[in-house]
């Protein structure tokens, strides 16, 4: 039953993740208030692996999504349930559609498309670094200080044209070495 | 003869998907060997094709590139190969990892990195919004698909699906009236 719900939740996300596989992001955010598969701090880890090893980072999240929620079938069945909306929609194009990507009223639909999914994928990080910066001592929630520096001198750097262009998996090593230094 | 073709998809998307980092651009290289100067399955061009292709349809841009070329040589089976090579590492790397990890999750060690890792990836998904918000947000009407989406996703039950579906609509609409009122 569970890979029924798996397959149906994954070709959902396949359909209408559009521009690039962080749009995953927002709808795998809605599975952690939807089902109890994986909670959003094990997402952001989850995103970690995903930028930091080889394949897709789309399909990384989706394999390890259904891992979490079902063991290697459930990632088998929700890898391949994301594909298949775009698997049928390609062939189509390829078989009935020449220069779809000229298309004006495509080319509108993205106009309007591009902006949201930068809103709706903002929105899904917001809710992730929520989680990351504050910490729960006793029932008392309190913004983790170091946290937050941490947080916002990594995004510093980012924007220093040389290091930005630096692989993720450099950063997220960094990460690991700052997170055991300062006992995160 | 057909048998190969499908095996040589299978071969050469599994290697793709195996040796590059990240999806998306960071493939194109890898890609322009494997499927352009290796097995001449499509030109320069046409790679780029689909490309464009591949960023204005759903799903993932690395599949749907794998599909397409796929589809092109060996007809629909043919795409089914090129997109099970390209998924067949991440299955593998993915679980493997996952299975290791849950045997290391409650070293403190393990702890304390995947809370620095968390902070780390949360900096660059910020970065990669700001990106995607300097790329996306070109005019007025996408600043307002911006601000409309984000309160909808921030405060309403709206379904993200339906938001994607809102946003397409308004940009054809908008195109819609821009084009009647220069017309």
């Amino acid at each position: 039953m569970i890979y029924l719900i798996l397959a149906y939740e994954f070709f959902k996300i396949g359909l209408f993740s559009i521009g690039g596989g962080m749009a995953t992001l927002p709808f795998l955010m809605d599975l952690t208030n939807k089902y109890d598969w994986f909670t959003a701090s094990e997402l952001t880890n989850m995103v970690a692996i995903s930028e930091s090893t080889p394949g897709p980072v789309g399909i990384n999240m989706a394999t390890y999504a259904g891992y979490n929620a079902a063991g290697v079938p459930g990632a088998i069945v929700a890898t391949l349930a994301l594909t298949a909306p775009a698997l049928i929609i390609i062939v189509l194009i390829a078989k009935f559609l020449e220069n779809f990507s000229e298309n004006k009223n495509v080319k509108a639909a993205f106009y309007g498309i591009r902006p949201a999914v930068a809103a709706l994928i903002g929105y899904a990080v917001w809710e992730l670094l929520k989680i990351a910066i504050v910490s729960v001592t006793d029932g008392n929630v309190q913004v983790n200080v170091i946290n937050v520096s941490v947080c916002a001198v990594t995004f510093a750097l980012l924007q220093v044209k040389k290091l930005g262009k630096l692989h993720p998996l450099v950063w997220i090593a960094a990460g690991a070495c700052v997170g055991i230094a300062l006992r995160m | 003869m057909r048998t190969k073709k499908l095996a040589e998809l299978y071969i050469s998307f599994f290697k793709i998907g195996g040796l590059t980092f990240g999806g998306g651009l960071a493939m194109l290289p890898m890609l322009q060997r494997e499927v352009v100067q290796k097995h001449g399955w499509c030109t320069e061009e046409e790679l780029l094709d689909i490309y464009a292709i591949g960023q204005c349809t759903p799903g993932i841009i690395a599949v749907n590139t794998a599909t397409y070329v796929g589809y092109k040589q060996a007809g629909f089976i043919g795409g089914v190969s090129g997109t099970l090579g390209m998924v067949s590492p991440s299955l593998i790397i993915i679980c493997l990892i996952a299975s290791i990890l849950q045997n290391f999750i409650h070293m403190p060690v393990v702890l304390h990195a995947l809370a620095g890792i968390r902070i780390v990836v949360c900096a660059l998904m910020l970065n990669t919004v700001v990106s995607m918000m300097k790329k996306g947000i070109i005019d007025k009407l996408g600043a307002l698909v911006f601000l409309i989406a984000f309160i909808l996703a921030c405060f309403t039950p709206v379904p993200t699906a339906l938001v994607i579906v809102l946003a397409g609509a308004a940009g054809i609409i908008a195109k819609r009236i821009e084009r009647r009122r220069n017309a």
